[in-house]
């Protein structure tokens, strides 16, 4: 049961309840959360690859990856810190376009990012037009500070599962935790079965 | 129950009004895991959802909802033995409190340095708290007032930047175990000018309260 607070009455946000999953708030700004220094890096050496249990690795340049069928999709993200926001704009490549027609036996992922990051989810999750890697947002190259120059998105799960930096993801035959995932944060990261920390 | 917490660790506040309502955000410990009460420091915001409740509304006795300790990454404990460096702009110097407290509780000899920016002096929070540490048992505190300095202020009246940094942070090569907590633009301008000056980005812990400042 949930304590009153004599007095609150909140600020309350001006949207269908079925957007703004429970606990969270609408922030107008695009707060940054990461666990250390935005990593700098280089275009030319940059490289996204598929990884782990797979028949053929996979691996695109800057030049290679920019050539890919782009998606601009409209989706609202949900950070565990609280924070939701609606009706964001990115531009990237559908995962189902990088894992089509590739063999796994794979059922979770890990993203790994430059500076060294990482986070788990499974397979499942990314699939079926549910998650991307954005590499412009709101039709602008994707700042640094926001995981440029690309990020996963996977905006059904809490922000820290679309790794910022993301240089590849290494496909895995069962789970294993990743950085927030090791240090106090749930294992999937639903927003709307509010699964934010262990034990949730 | 309470099973105590690391020093850097944060709760969950979380208010519900009558009609079930409910509005969480999250607040560093601001005491050290010795310390005989939990404490929180709150900053007010203006128009803020959460903490002017925290700061005008809610009484001594009154119950507030809370969840954690949380977290474990942003956290010291004493028995890490690297040179302790925290850099706090505003009130992210609130879970270094809990640091430095700690640190003093066991008696512990790692240097420590608390670089700390605030506007004005009457802004600096623990004020009386950070003198007593200042140079006496290897806990070295450094301000920088930004906005105003009282008269006769010696120290540093500006943001943190790359010199003040050089200055204050140890030599890369010391290795020191680096904090940083603030505001966003803070912390993002700090990281990386410690970046700059050749700590390791590995280094470096960061703990973002929000876009303001
Ligand atoms: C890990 C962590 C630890 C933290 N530790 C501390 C701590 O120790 N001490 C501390 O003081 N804070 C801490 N914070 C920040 C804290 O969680 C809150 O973000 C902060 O108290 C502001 O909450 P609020 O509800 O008062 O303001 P919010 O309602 O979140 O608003 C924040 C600001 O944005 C403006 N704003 C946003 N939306 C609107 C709107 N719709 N209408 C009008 N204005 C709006 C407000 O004017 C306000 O200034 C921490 C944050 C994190 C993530």
């Amino acid at each position: 049961m949930a304590i009153i607070s004599r007095g609150f009455t909140g600020r309350r946000p001006d949207v269908a309840p079925d957007r703004l999953p429970p606990g969270q708030y609408i922030t107008r700004d695009f707060p940054v959360l990461s666990a250390g220094p935005t990593p700098r890096i280089d275009l030319d050496t940059w490289n996204f690859e598929i990884t782990g249990v797979v028949d053929e690795p996979r691996s695109w340049t800057w030049g290679e990856f920019n050539s890919l069928p782009m998606e601009t999709v409209t989706q609202d993200i949900h950070c565990v810190t609280k924070w939701s926001k609606l009706d964001t704009t990115w531009t990237g490549v559908s995962l189902d376009v990088l894992l089509d027609g590739l063999e796994t036996d794979a059922t979770h992922l890990m993203a790994h990012s430059y500076g060294g990051y990482t986070t788990n989810l499974p397979l499942a999750d990314v699939r079926g037009a549910r998650s991307w890697i954005a590499i412009g947002y709101d039709d602008q190259p994707l700042p640094p500070e926001h995981g440029g120059p690309a990020r996963l998105l996977v905006p059904h799960l809490y922000f820290w599962k679309s790794a910022k930096w993301v240089r590849g993801i290494e496909l895995m035959v069962g789970d294993r935790q990743g950085f927030w995932e090791r240090n106090g944060y749930h294992d999937y990261g639903d927003p709307w079965r509010e699964q934010r920390y262990w034990g949730d | 129950m309470w099973e105590g917490h690391i020093p850097g660790q944060h709760v969950d506040i979380r208010l519900t009004a009558e009609d079930g309502y409910q509005a969480q955000r999250s607040y560093s410990i601001a005491s050290a895991p010795e310390d005989d009460h939990l404490v929180l420091t709150v900053e007010r915001l203006q128009e803020g959802e959460v903490s002017p409740y925290l700061f005008d509304v809610i009484e001594p006795g009154e119950e507030l909802e809370m969840r954690g300790p949380i977290g474990l990454y942003f956290v010291w404990e004493a028995v890490m033995s690297e040179p302790l460096l925290m850099i706090a702009g505003g009130s992210g110097v609130v879970p270094f409190r809990a640091m430095l407290r700690h640190r003093r509780a066991v008696g512990a000899d790692v240097p420590a340095r608390l670089l700390y920016s605030a506007r004005t002096i009457a802004d600096v929070i623990y004020r009386d708290e950070l003198e007593v540490h200042d140079g006496s048992d290897e806990t070295e505190v450094v301000l920088t007032l930004t906005r105003e300095q009282p008269d006769g202020w010696g120290g540093y009246d500006r943001r943190v930047d790359r010199t003040i940094l050089e200055e204050v942070a140890w030599d890369p090569d010391r290795r020191p175990r680096i904090y940083v907590c603030g505001p966003t633009t803070f912390v993002e301008l700090v990281a990386g000018t410690l970046v700059d000056l050749g700590h390791h980005p590995t280094a470096i812990r960061t703990e973002r309260f929000g876009p303001t400042g």
